[in-house]
């Protein structure tokens, strides 16, 4: 079986400032191709080509696009950080942001920096002194301690647990498989193929959607959507227009003038969010407004985020909280904002309702952070997780390639070796978040359970 | 009477015969020590070489320049290549041996090497001095001296040979067992355990009803295993046969547990869960209600009969009974029981990858007392201890292969870096690098290198250079043959793969799994009479390099990337106590077993990946 360690010639990647939101992140990314990988994914002046202590601005890309507005700054080996060929991206501080684009670099061939690789890097390459081995050791120690004890607080959840299950399956499938390749010789029965593809089908759905609970990952994809709702005339376009700064709505003074669902992205420090105004919400006769509202009720329940807005010069508490309990029955974070606050207020209303006056761009601003501040606490729960979400997701998806190799193998009926050795692949990689598979528990599984052996 | 040798060798079976006659070919001045001249490399065991995983270790060794090889070739009786319906890396050959040929060849090849003497006698110790071996005592109290040892005593020491409720001191049947040496290594501090193999009982073959049997022929094309163009392959062979043991066999069986020494504790050693006793297997699995016998026999012309599938040590009156209810045994005669048969090893950890004990320098141990099981796992760590004994002496660089070179060197990598708490037998799912190691390539992974050290021939090395200069030109050929979808369609269509529409290389469509190669050259008739000026192994190598391609490429890498480790070395006074950002565990560990480099670290069971980053950065020190 293959064993795990970090390799010293590989490109790693990970975050030099601490997750969370702040004005700027840094990525960091060593190693001997550090440069070549990041170009792959740069658009600007060529990296390849700049000698080492330049900084230069460009942007960084992936499939989907734009991934932000960066600052790289270009190291020559010796003269880094770690003493490797190096690249700092300064990116916009948000989660989000960073994971996108550290995702996008591992696609290209870097990978994600384990506990204490940097500090590791630096000193074997001299830019440490000798006497602080001691320390560079700990440092590994700790934050080898550190990142295990985030994984396994993230696997604590039914998923990990269908993963472990089917990762036995697996592993005596594998069994079976060597079986074949060992004793064949021997009158033993062999792996069922259709068992094998069915379970492998299942693997993958599980991968699939293990892969699809990193929120971060799927807020980067598909962007964060925020519903506005609120009783008609209460502002809401008047709100998305602040928001996006431009007369995209149609605005009037004629209570339920929006009559369809308006989308509009908006970059709020590098994240995606997707604004979602919709028809204003009143029991109505006119047909064209009536299909609006129910399409507007379908929208809610795609929400990430609910801002409902009302009209503080005219709304109680007492009216505000019947409003708002039928968007509670949806479960959706709800923030609750007080529009036209500057027209005076009509009690007090519950704690965290933001004051805003849309048509005076009065507290856009906070209400912007807010919303970051909303989304990211909802996803990156501690520090480090997003590090170890990339690792974790690094090897899903290495796993199910392997698997879908298996799969395709199954097909043409290619030799038994090359599905064993895909299989393995998969247990190798599942290993890096289930523990590690070894050769004994592999062949334990042969032994314990078919009587082979002359 | 003795001058002073560089290389002892302790024992003659497998191990030692291969350790001896590397050590001498290489130029060293050899003693071969056995108890018995006459028993110079006994099968013990069942009379057959090779197999899945170790057909391919023959071939390492044959290679290398050992000698396994070549007498398989010499006195098989039948050849067959294992696996033939799975993909090319997973083929085996495996021989069917003729026992008392096979011992006669190796004492022949023995005998003809000048620089080594050969001296009958039982070993009972080492002569220490200074840490450093420096010669063996023997049992008339005899000292030689010699500048390294190779212990390769099998399971001669403190051998217990178990029977029913009998139980006697032997190394085999018939043999006496060995005593001293254990005592003494472990006042010397190494750490000793118990062993258990068996051995089934051997049938008059005469007495046999074959009819009743499945025939198992040889193959129709026999192969063989040396490389070299000494050896040939079969013209005739012997087929063994199959039978099947059954509920009435099983039930007769029973009766003798309460007498059996696995069941009332008697034996204490661990056996091998893959080559469990008759009485394991329907104890273990009792819902099945036969199991496989393999009737195999002994040689050319005898009429003894190895009963392969029915090891046991229960009493023998039970044997026999249970025997003659197996189809075909109906009337059959014992010739002697089965045993099981316990003995001690040294847990292999406490070696180096050179086999040289980490105790006592120029002391090396190799085969069964290292708990492996298998001729051929002990016959490669012979070669190895036996060059690396020559090569100590001579105080040049160790030689070791790596586990994507080698089975050899996955089998002794795991056993120093894992150890083994049963008889350790090679399996390819051991190995990570299989489509690398295969039987094909032996010669190309490793003549080179045994040519280096002296070991294998000129001839040797031209062969294979030819095999793959040969083979490039082909696979280059293969790049640049195409065909039209008019010509090639048909034969496509037929064989079950889809039509082309634009042209395609030979290369292209031999990626298909389905596609026949020999029915693609049969449209080339030019190409196909190129390829006959060709060295006669290379049409099949360029063949294998294109199918599986992507995963020699694969496995290429990760053998690269392991390599950055693997170079790492450490040195042996490395304290890991000192180190307490290493879990007690790892010190521990790391401590007891004293790997040679980074990459054995990081095979020991229990070191993370984050203790090798550790050590990473006090070995720069």
């Amino acid at each position: 079986m293959r064993t795990h360690f970090q390799s010293l010639t590989d490109v790693i990647v990970a975050l030099a400032t601490p997750p969370g939101v702040s004005a700027l992140a840094v990525i960091r990314v060593s190693g001997t191709d550090a440069i070549a990988i990041v170009q792959q994914i740069w658009k600007g002046k060529a990296l390849t080509e700049m000698a080492g202590n330049q900084f230069v601005f460009g942007r960084l890309v992936d499939e989907n696009g734009i991934i932000d507005e960066v600052v790289a700054a270009i190291y020559r080996a010796p003269k880094s950080f770690t003493g490797d060929e190096m690249v700092e991206l300064t990116t916009h501080g948000n989660m989000y942001v960073v994971e996108r684009a550290m995702q996008a670099l591992i696609k290209v061939g870097g990978r994600a920096a384990e506990a204490g690789e940097f500090t590791k890097r630096a000193f074997l390459n001299g830019k440490m002194d000798l006497s602080q081995a001691e320390a560079v050791a700990d440092i590994i120690h700790a934050d080898s301690a550190a990142a295990h004890q985030t994984a396994m607080n993230q696997l604590r959840g039914g998923i990990s647990k269908e993963l472990k299950v089917l990762r036995q399956e697996l592993l005596d499938f594998a069994g079976l498989l060597e079986l074949e390749l060992d004793f064949s010789e021997e009158d033993v029965e062999f792996a069922n193929r259709d068992r094998l593809t069915h379970l492998m089908r299942q693997i993958l759905a599980v991968i699939l959607q293990l892969a699809g609970t990193f929120k971060a990952g799927n807020a980067i994809k598909n962007g964060i959507a925020v519903v506005i709702a609120g009783k008609p005339n209460a502002g809401k376009s008047t709100l998305l227009n602040a928001l996006l700064q431009e007369e995209r709505a149609i605005v009037s003074e004629i209570a339920g003038t929006t009559r369809d669902v308006i989308e509009d992205e908006l970059l709020i420090e590098g994240i995606r969010f997707r604004f979602i105004d919709t028809a204003g919400l009143r029991a109505t006769t006119d047909t064209i407004e009536a299909i609006g509202v129910a399409r507007s009720k379908e929208q809610m329940g795609k929400a990430d985020v609910i801002l409902y807005l009302f009209d503080a010069s005219i709304t109680t508490p007492e009216e505000l909280a019947e409003e708002v309990g039928e968007w509670e029955e949806l479960g959706k974070p709800i923030v609750l904002i007080a529009n036209k606050y500057d027209l005076g207020t009509a009690g007090n209303y519950p704690e965290g309702t933001q004051f805003i006056s849309a048509k005076n761009k009065e507290g856009i601003e906070p209400l912007k952070q807010l919303l970051l501040q909303k989304t990211i606490d909802q996803s990156v729960a501690a520090d480090g997780v997003m590090i170890t979400n990339i690792r974790h997701h690094e090897a899903l998806q290495a796993s199910g390639i392997a698997l879908q190799k298996a799969l395709q193998h199954i097909e043409t009926q290619i030799g038994t070796e090359l599905i064993a050795e895909e299989i393995r692949e998969a247990l190798y990689q599942l290993g890096l978040i289930t523990g590690e598979v070894n050769n004994e528990e592999l062949l334990g599984t042969i032994f314990s359970r078919f009587c082979i052996g002359k | 009477m003795f001058p002073e040798y560089d290389v002892i060798v302790i024992g003659a079976g497998h191990a030692g015969c291969e350790a001896a006659s590397a050590a001498a070919k290489l130029g060293s001045r050899t003693l071969l020590i056995t108890m018995n001249m006459n028993t110079i490399a006994q099968m013990s065991c069942n009379p057959a070489m090779g197999g899945v995983a170790k057909g391919q270790i023959v071939r390492e060794i044959d290679a290398l320049g050992g000698l396994s090889g070549i007498v398989t070739d010499k006195t098989m009786i039948q050849f067959r290549m294992l696996n033939r319906s799975k993909g090319a890396a997973m083929w085996s050959p495996r021989a069917q041996s003729d026992r008392m040929r096979f011992a006669e060849e190796w004492r022949m090849q023995l005998e003809a090497i000048p620089n080594l003497d050969f001296w009958q006698e039982m070993a009972t110790g080492i002569i220490v001095k200074d840490g450093r071996v420096c010669g063996v005592r023997t049992g008339m109290g005899m000292e030689i001296m010699g500048k390294s040892v190779v212990l390769t005593n099998g399971t001669f020491l403190n051998g217990v040979i178990h029977i029913g409720e009998k139980q006697f001191g032997g190394g085999r049947a018939a043999e006496r067992a060995s005593t001293g040496i254990t005592e003494q290594l472990i006042e010397l501090g190494f750490e000793a355990g118990r062993m258990k193999t068996g051995t089934p009982p051997r049938i008059d073959g005469r007495s046999l009803n074959y009819s009743r049997m499945e025939e198992q022929a040889g193959d129709e094309i026999p192969g063989k295993f040396s490389y070299s163009d000494t050896t040939t392959p079969l013209l005739k062979q012997r087929s063994c046969y199959i039978t099947y043991t059954n509920q009435a066999v099983h039930e007769v069986l029973k009766e003798g547990f309460e007498k059996s020494p696995m069941f009332t504790g008697r034996i204490q050693g661990l056996g091998p869960r893959y080559c469990p006793s008759v009485e394991d297997k329907i104890n273990r699995f009792a819902d099945k209600d036969r199991h496989q016998i393999f009737v195999e026999p002994e040689g050319w012309d005898t009429v003894e009969i190895y009963v392969n599938g029915f090891s046991t040590s229960l009493p023998e009156d039970i044997q026999y009974k249970a025997i003659r209810l197996i189809p075909g045994f109906e009337n059959a005669k014992m010739f002697r029981p089965g045993y099981a048969i316990e003995y001690d090893y040294f847990p292999p950890t406490q070696l180096k990858n050179t086999l040289e004990t980490n105790l006592i320098e120029n002391l090396y141990f190799a085969g069964q007392i290292n708990g492996t099981t298998g001729y051929e796992e002990a016959g490669c760590q012979g070669l190895m201890a036996g060059i690396n004994a020559h090569l100590k002496v001579r105080e040049e660089n160790p030689f070791i292969l790596s586990r994507s070179e080698a089975y050899i060197g996955v089998l002794i990598d795991d056993l120093i870096t894992k150890g083994t708490d049963e008889p350790y037998r090679m399996f390819t799912s051991r190995a990570e690098y299989r489509i690398l190691l295969r039987q094909d390539n032996a010669d190309i992974r490793l003549t080179e290198k045994g040519h280096q050290l002296g070991l294998a021939t000129d001839t040797a090395l031209a062969r294979t250079k030819e095999k793959e200069n040969d083979t490039a030109a082909i696979y280059s050929q293969f790049k640049q043959i195409k065909f039209s979808p008019e010509e090639v369609n048909g034969t496509l269509e037929a064989m079950g793969s889809a039509a082309i529409k634009e042209k395609a290389t030979l290369y292209n469509l031999l990626k298909r799994p389905q596609v026949e190669l020999d029915k693609l050259l049969s449209l080339k008739p030019d190409f196909q009479k190129a390829i006959s000026g060709y060295h006669k192994e290379a049409l099949e190598q360029a063949e294998i390099m294109v199918r599986y391609e992507d995963y020699i490429v694969k496995e290429q890498q990760l053998a690269e990337r392991m390599m950055s480790i693997d170079n790492v070395n450490i040195n042996p006074t490395f304290d890991y106590h000192k180190i307490t950002a290493l879990s007690k565990e790892s010190r521990e560990k790391l401590f007891k077993t004293k790997p040679s480099t980074l990459g054995e670290a990081s095979r020991i069971s229990g070191v993370t990946p984050s203790d090798i980053s550790i050590l990473m950065v006090y070995m720069s020190k």
